[in-house]
């Protein structure tokens, strides 16, 4: 679903992602994980076009996101994106914050979008909330309504930068419960987190990350329990032992 | 033997001619000012080098030349030659000379607005003129009421100016009225109260629409 082939990028003289190379299937759940400043953000976003690439080739559902002839909105509304931040539309209640999209760019009638906003709120435990303004939320409740918002353009990849960084330790369950159920139907999703348990118990494969590169890619028993590499084991023992 | 006041009510139609005109031509040159300053301060901050240099080219050069010499060189020479007439040129005049300074207004706006609001509409599948029309502006624009709000009450107390190239407006009349009556003390007061009103009322409608907004923020 996502290959990513031999992809660099620099900013300055500073190379933050070196010789990149990744496939995630269908329907597989990725974990990108390692320290800060490994490159995991700037991957997670050069997916689907937020950030540039300056060699190497992104392939999303057989489509090149970096070539200049791609219709880069087209392609970008079938990938959902949740950001650290949430960045829901402050002046847009939960329904129309998810709903908006849907009617800008797939045209799809208001009266049908604001319903479906509705389920996909509900079915995210927001039934409460389709008149709130992003300010009148809990931070889990904003990360949610940000992943329906996601949800609502029928995305065939999810990607997740941080998702559950900006929120209280209380409020981090129920971010990683949706994510849970959505993995559990097949989406096929790729996830930057520090959240080990979740990885863990959740991705396919984990793809551990420093300064740059791609530093080992495996099933997360094995990761967890084996790492193959020295800088693996280093991260995991500074993250795991405290 | 009346009263050095009835000069008010004796002439009270020429008045309220002089404050609609002010009105109409404030109105217009809103109408005018708006929609250019807000394209200019979207060219302002636009990626396009050639854009956003005319654009600011623009902004510094009418800030830099005062409204009263604008309103002659719009008059005397584009307004002959188009055969624009007073009120036309007091229009644009006004319209153009607002419109640079709504345009800062705007870029401050659109800058105050996270990079991240931007990013999620982009993300989902917005072109950047959707991103900017349904995301950024609608907050960009609640950002800047205050700072808009004294631009416009500064555009009609400027509008005052055009009484210089013959349009007949709220001061003008009361020029001529003191001209023949000689009341200066009674006429001058009575307008100053006029302009005053307009503004303070203004002043309270765009802070309702601040109260109103402040819900979402």
């Amino acid at each position: 679903m996502i290959q990513i082939k031999q992809v660099n990028k620099s900013f300055g003289s500073v190379q933050v992602l070196k010789n990149i190379d990744l496939e995630v299937p269908e329907s597989h759940v990725f974990a990108l994980i390692g320290p800060s400043g490994a490159g995991k953000s700037t991957l997670i976003r050069s997916i689907n076009a937020l950030e540039s690439i300056q060699t190497g080739e992104i392939i999303v559902d057989g489509i090149s996101v970096h070539e200049k002839k791609t219709n880069i909105n087209q392609l970008r509304s079938d990938i959902g994106f949740v950001f650290q931040s949430f960045n829901l539309y402050p002046h847009l209640t939960a329904v129309e914050n998810v709903s908006i999209a849907p009617v800008q760019v797939k045209k799809v009638p208001k009266d049908q979008a604001e319903e479906k906003a509705k389920k996909l709120l509900t079915s995210l435990g927001l039934g409460e909330k389709f008149g709130s303004y992003p300010s009148q939320l809990s931070g889990g409740q904003q990360q949610r309504v940000a992943i329906a918002r996601a949800l609502a353009m029928d995305p065939k990849v999810m990607l997740f930068d941080e998702p559950t960084s900006a929120l209280d330790p209380e409020m981090i369950k129920e971010v990683l419960d949706a994510m849970r159920s959505l993995a559990s139907t097949g989406m096929t999703m790729v996830v930057v987190t520090h959240e080990m348990g979740f990885a863990r118990e959740i991705c396919n494969q984990i793809v551990f990350m420093a300064d740059g590169a791609i530093v080992e890619v495996a099933p997360p028993e094995q990761f967890f329990t084996h790492p193959k590499t020295e800088r693996a084991k280093d991260f995991l023992s500074k993250v795991l032992n405290h | 033997m009346g009263s050095a006041w009835d000069v008010i009510p004796q002439n009270i139609g020429l008045l309220m001619d002089g404050l609609w005109l002010t009105l109409q031509l404030s109105a217009c040159a809103l109408v005018v000012s708006i929609p250019i300053g807000i394209l200019l301060g979207l060219l302002r901050i636009s990626r396009n080098r050639i854009l956003s240099f005319l654009a600011v080219s623009y902004v510094e050069f009418v800030r830099g030349v005062p409204l009263l010499v604008l309103l002659f060189w719009i008059y005397f020479v584009l307004g002959k030659w188009l055969k624009l007439g007073p009120f036309l040129s007091g229009v644009m005049g006004l319209g153009l000379f607002s419109a640079a300074f709504i345009a800062e207004i705007v870029r401050a706006g659109i800058q105050a607005v996270p990079r991240g609001q931007m990013e999620a509409a982009r993300s989902s599948g917005m072109s950047y003129v959707q991103a900017m029309r349904f995301i950024v502006l609608p907050q960009a624009m609640r950002k800047v009421l205050p700072p808009m709000a004294s631009q416009f009450i500064t555009l009609i107390k400027d509008s005052s100016l055009v009484s210089v190239i013959s349009v007949v407006d709220l001061t003008l009349v009361a020029k001529n009225l003191v001209s023949t009556s000689f009341r200066s003390l009674e006429v001058w007061s009575f307008v100053a109260i006029m302009y005053f009103c307009i503004t303070f009322f203004l002043s309270q409608v765009i802070r309702a629409f601040e109260r109103r907004y402040r819900v979402s923020e």
